[in-house]
This record gives C-alpha cells, sequence and structure tokens, in this order.
C-alpha cells in the first residue's frame, strides 16, 4: 500500500503557498526548476548558521562537519542512481549542462580525435550538442544524430548502420520537450556492441523515475539538483571508477591536486580532480536531503503519480480543446513522463502562457533549448507544462482554464 | 495585476492577424536582414528597399508571438515611404516609448514620458512596458530594421 500523497508534498513545499493575483500560484513549470521542499531549505540554513566552514581543508570540528555534509551528499546520490562503485563515482559540478560539458571537455578531449563519431539524437537539449559541437571544432570529431520519428519517439530503425565509427552515444533517458522516455537499454546494448561508451541526460528522468545506472547498463548520466527539489548550482556528473580514473582534469586550482612543484601539479584521484576551488557546499546539503526526501517519497510512486496525472491532463486536453490544441509528444502513457507540450492553433506559445500568467499558472513557452527538435516538427516554440510530486489534477483544471481563455482572447 | 487588455490592444490583434506588408522583396537589390530572439526561438525577416535616401518598400516574414508579429506590422506602416532621416526619427522614439527606467523602490516601473501624438497607431504597443518581459517581443522588429539600415 502506498503511503505517496501529493497533498503532504504540497504541504512540505513552501513555494506552493504564493498567492499570483489573488489566486494560489499553479506551478507546471518543474521541467525548468522544481519546488524544492523545506527540508532541503532548511538543510541549506543548517549549513550556514551552524556547520560553515570550507571542505576537505581544517581539522576544526566545523570544518569536519562541513566535509561530512558534502561527501555524504556523494553517498546519498550514489545510492539513489545506484552507482556500482559508489560516491567515488559522483562528480559535482553546477548542472548538467557542466556535467556535458566536462564529459566533452576532459573524456572527450582525451579519447577522440578525428574521424570518431558521437552520436547524439534530434532530440536533446543544447547542452547535450553544443559541447559536443565545440569538441568537433577543436578536434575534427563527427558529430551525428539519430532521428525522431512522427510518434515522437527515436526512429531506432537504422541504429545499427548509424553506429559505423561511432565511440560515444549522448541521448536524453527522457525529452524535455515531448516527455518522451527513451529506449535506453536498446541504444545501450547497440552502442555496448560496437564498443562505443553510452551517457544519458537524465536530468529530467531523475525526476519523474527511479533510475538505475547497472539496470540502464549506461557509463554516463549527468543531471541536476534542481529538476530533483534541490537546490540551484549544483549538479552531477555519474561514470564507472575506471573510466573516472582515465580522464584528465577540467579545471584547474584548489582542491583538485595532489601537490603543486615550481615544475608543474599532480592531480588528485578520484572525483575531487574535477572540483577545483570550493564547491557548492550548502547546496550539497540541500541536494542530500532532496534525495532522502525523494526516497522517502518512492521514486516508484511518484512515477505512478506522473502517470495517473499525464493520463488525465492528455484526456483534459483532448477532451475539451479537440484538435484545437495539439499535443507535442507520445499520446500513449507507455515510455512518457510528465512533460507535456502544446501548441494550440493561431496563438503563440508566449501569448498562451501571457493568458496563463492571468490565473497564476506557470508554464513554460519556447524552443526549451532543443531546436533541433523544433526544427524537426516545423514549430519555433511550444507552450509545455510539466509535472513534480506536488501537482494535482486542480493544476491541470487551472491549465484548461488558461488555455480556454486565450483561444477565447485570440482565435 | 497589470491589465491584459493593455497589452492586448485590438490594434494589436488586428496586426497580428492581418499583418501589414507582409511577404518578400527580391535581394538584392533590397537589403534582407535576419533577426531572432534567441531566448524564445521568435524570428522576423525584414526586407528593404532603399534608394534615394528613402525607404521606397518594406516587407516583413516571421513567425513569432502577436507581440513580436504586430509590432513588425506597425512598423512597416510606420516606416514606409519616409526618408531614412525621418525612419530613424520614428525609430528613436519608439524606443523610448519602449524604456523604462527605475526611480524608487516604491514605484520600480516607470515607462518613460512620450508625446504619444508623435508615435500614431504605435501608441497602441505602449502596454506593452507594463509587461517588461515582452519588451524583447515589441523590439525585435526595431532591432533587425536598424540593422538593416546600417547595412543598406
Amino acid at each position: 500500500m502506498s503511503s505517496f500523497d501529493a497533498r503532504r508534498v504540497r504541504a512540505d513545499t513552501p513555494g506552493l503557498r504564493r498567492v499570483i493575483y489573488g489566486r494560489p500560484i499553479t506551478y507546471l513549470d518543474s521541467g525548468a526548476t522544481s519546488l524544492p521542499p523545506r527540508s532541503v531549505i532548511e538543510a541549506m540554513s543548517r549549513y550556514y548558521e551552524l556547520h560553515h566552514a570550507n571542505v576537505h581543508r581544517s581539522v576544526f570540528q566545523t570544518a569536519a562537519e562541513a566535509t561530512a555534509t558534502y561527501e555524504g551528499a556523494r553517498e546519498s546520490v550514489a545510492n539513489f542512481i545506484h552507482a556500482p562503485g559508489g560516491a567515488g563515482e559522483i562528480v559535482f559540478t553546477r548542472n548538467t549542462t557542466e556535467s556535458f560539458n566536462l564529459l566533452a571537455k576532459s573524456w572527450g578531449a582525451a579519447h577522440l580525435g578525428a574521424g570518431d563519431v558521437v552520436l547524439l539524437s534530434e532530440m536533446e537539449h543544447h547542452s547535450n550538442i553544443v559541447p559536443w559541437f565545440q569538441l568537433r571544432d577543436a578536434t575534427g570529431v563527427q558529430v551525428r544524430f539519430i532521428p525522431v520519428g512522427d510518434d515522437f519517439r527515436l526512429d531506432l530503425r537504422e541504429l545499427d548502420r548509424l553506429m559505423d565509427g561511432v565511440r560515444l552515444v549522448s541521448i536524453a533517458a527522457m525529452s524535455n520537450v515531448l516527455g518522451t522516455v527513451n529506449a535506453v537499454r536498446e541504444v545501450t546494448a547497440a552502442a555496448h556492441r560496437h564498443g562505443a561508451l553510452l551517457a544519458i541526460d537524465a536530468a529530467q528522468l531523475v525526476a519523474h523515475a527511479p533510475v538505475d545506472v547497472v539496470e540502464l547498463d549506461v557509463d554516463f548520466a549527468c543531471f541536476s539538483a534542481h529538476k530533483m527539489l534541490g537546490p540551484t548550482g549544483i549538479g552531477v556528473l555519474w561514470t564507472r571508477e575506471e573510466i573516472l580514473a582515465a580522464m584528465p582534469p577540467f579545471l584547474g586550482g584548489g582542491g583538485m591536486i595532489a601537490d603543486v612543484r615550481l615544475d608543474g601539479y599532480s592531480p588528485a584521484d578520484g572525483p575531487t580532480r574535477f572540483e577545483a576551488g570550493t564547491p557548492a557546499i550548502a547546496e550539497s546539503a540541500g541536494l542530500g536531503a532532496a534525495v532522502r526526501y525523494l526516497t522517502g517519497l518512492g521514486m516508484a510512486d511518484v512515477q505512478s503519480h506522473d502517470r495517473d496525472l499525464t493520463a488525465y491532463a492528455l484526456a483534459s486536453v483532448a477532451d475539451t480543446f479537440g484538435d484545437q490544441v495539439r499535443l507535442i509528444g507520445p499520446a500513449d502513457l507507455a515510455d512518457r513522463g510528465g512533460v507535456i507540450s502544446l501548441d494550440v492553433a493561431g496563438v503563440h506559445p508566449h501569448d498562451v502562457a501571457q493568458v496563463l500568467d492571468q490565473i497564476g499558472v506557470c508554464v513554460r513557452p519556447g524552443h526549451h533549448c532543443a531546436k533541433l527538435l523544433m526544427r524537426r516538427f516545423g514549430l519555433n516554440a511550444t507552450v509545455r507544462a510539466s509535472f513534480g510530486p506536488y501537482s494535482i489534477p486542480a493544476d491541470v483544471d487551472a491549465l484548461v482554464e488558461g488555455l480556454a481563455n486565450a483561444i477565447k482572447m485570440f482565435a | 495585476m497589470p491589465d491584459l487588455d493593455e497589452l492586448y490592444r485590438e490594434i494589436i490583434l488586428d496586426h497580428y492577424r492581418s499583418p501589414r506588408n507582409r511577404g518578400e522583396l527580391a535581394s538584392p537589390p533590397a537589403v534582407r536582414v535576419e533577426g531572432f530572439n534567441p531566448l524564445c526561438g521568435d524570428e522576423v525577416v525584414v526586407y528593404l528597399d532603399v534608394r534615394d535616401g528613402e525607404l521606397r518598400d518594406i516587407k516583413i516574414t516571421g513567425r513569432g508571438c502577436s507581440i513580436s508579429q504586430s509590432s513588425g506590422s506597425l512598423m512597416s506602416a510606420a516606416v514606409k515611404g519616409k526618408t531614412i532621416e525621418q525612419v530613424r526619427e520614428v525609430i528613436t522614439r519608439f524606443k523610448t516609448m519602449m524604456t523604462i527606467y527605475e526611480t524608487s523602490l516604491e514605484n520600480p516601473r516607470v515607462p518613460v514620458e512620450v508625446d504619444l501624438r508623435s508615435v500614431g497607431e504605435l501608441a497602441a504597443l505602449q502596454g506593452v512596458v507594463k509587461f517588461p518581459v515582452r519588451i524583447k517581443c515589441a523590439m525585435l522588429a526595431w532591432n533587425t530594421l536598424v540593422q538593416g539600415l546600417d547595412e543598406s
């Protein structure tokens, strides 16, 4: 019997107490950033109030507490995604984007050269495209794309042919625009068959479903704390210990060295090799608390709640608006999550979002940093509503009310 | 709460639904300039036929929200057939109208005073300054026009 209750999550989430223009906020932009529970905010305050000190440096009591908080968060994240090698495989970055930059600029630059291919997909976020184009411009690596079919899913029919020369496949586990949950295991199997490694952009998936990097059989995973109820400013790159050991340092400075001499330096081992300078310590406390909170909710329950709500939203929008509002994403609930992109006939997404704002409904209009996908479907923007564990059917009702207002005003 | 009717005036909706000077000009001889709003993906393409110090013709295509597209339409109607000097004056007046400056913490967003009679139909866009996020939408076509004038 599940103990998951979205109303309890709402009570834990101070951001949902906001009133916008006289109405309670309807927050449907968790795909952009999620609202943290009180325990996350308090964990960060507790660091600043009680344990504030730098990490990995001093011997005094609060410094030891700060280090324990920071390293404890690494442990929590490792458990959360079932990292086989534990905390030693968790590198803290600023966000998913920085994780991909680290992957491209450290692992990519060291292991890939002219003629090697990096295989991405047409549904990638710019953070999983631009670093690879930058690597291409620097080293002559080729960048290739898995196409997206009319069913808003990766078209894997030609996957084996596409794998020719590929050393790394890097794809979204769940699309930040379409809500599609990709067949990661099928792609991983093909990648490994061809001797390539596989990276996932897990930024959306970690917030919507259980993630087990062993079960998915991936080699790298990138995600951000702030999309999984944690704070902004801290993200994660996970990879297996032996791959991490063969990655050269990324940024240089304090904290990432074993030794510095007149003639050079030796980098530290493990994740700290990639964590130059004072890291996001308070944010690590917040991330650790977010992981504990999500673990308490149970990610399997979070996923089924997300699925129920998505079913309700897709049915509500289709029943109310018919062809007037087109779903840009899979209509079937299998392998999709609570990120819903819509195209309202005759009303531009910015105008839709502006009208929605009038009743306190927060959605995201725009290309969602996925211009390849927009081009693929001949759009220049969509309206995106995305759920968190605190989302409820009333949020969907407010969305439908606002969409009707927008259509009335413009159509 | 800022009133939506101030943003979406009837004139704006009319220009959005039936944009003026929509289309293309052969380029060359016309100057063709593209403008993008990288944050939201809105785009406009402005074609300018500049001869003897005069903007003989202007055409606009593009895709975007009602504010960006109606602003382009209103702009084309306001500048077509004018001398370049006059066009630049209209641009200056419009940009001034779209400027907000901070006067005090209590009343942080004060539109700059503009004599609305001097801007004609463009005055319909005045409400945009009450929605600061949308100012960049209204400015897109104008910034593209400026770029085109500088290139021609």
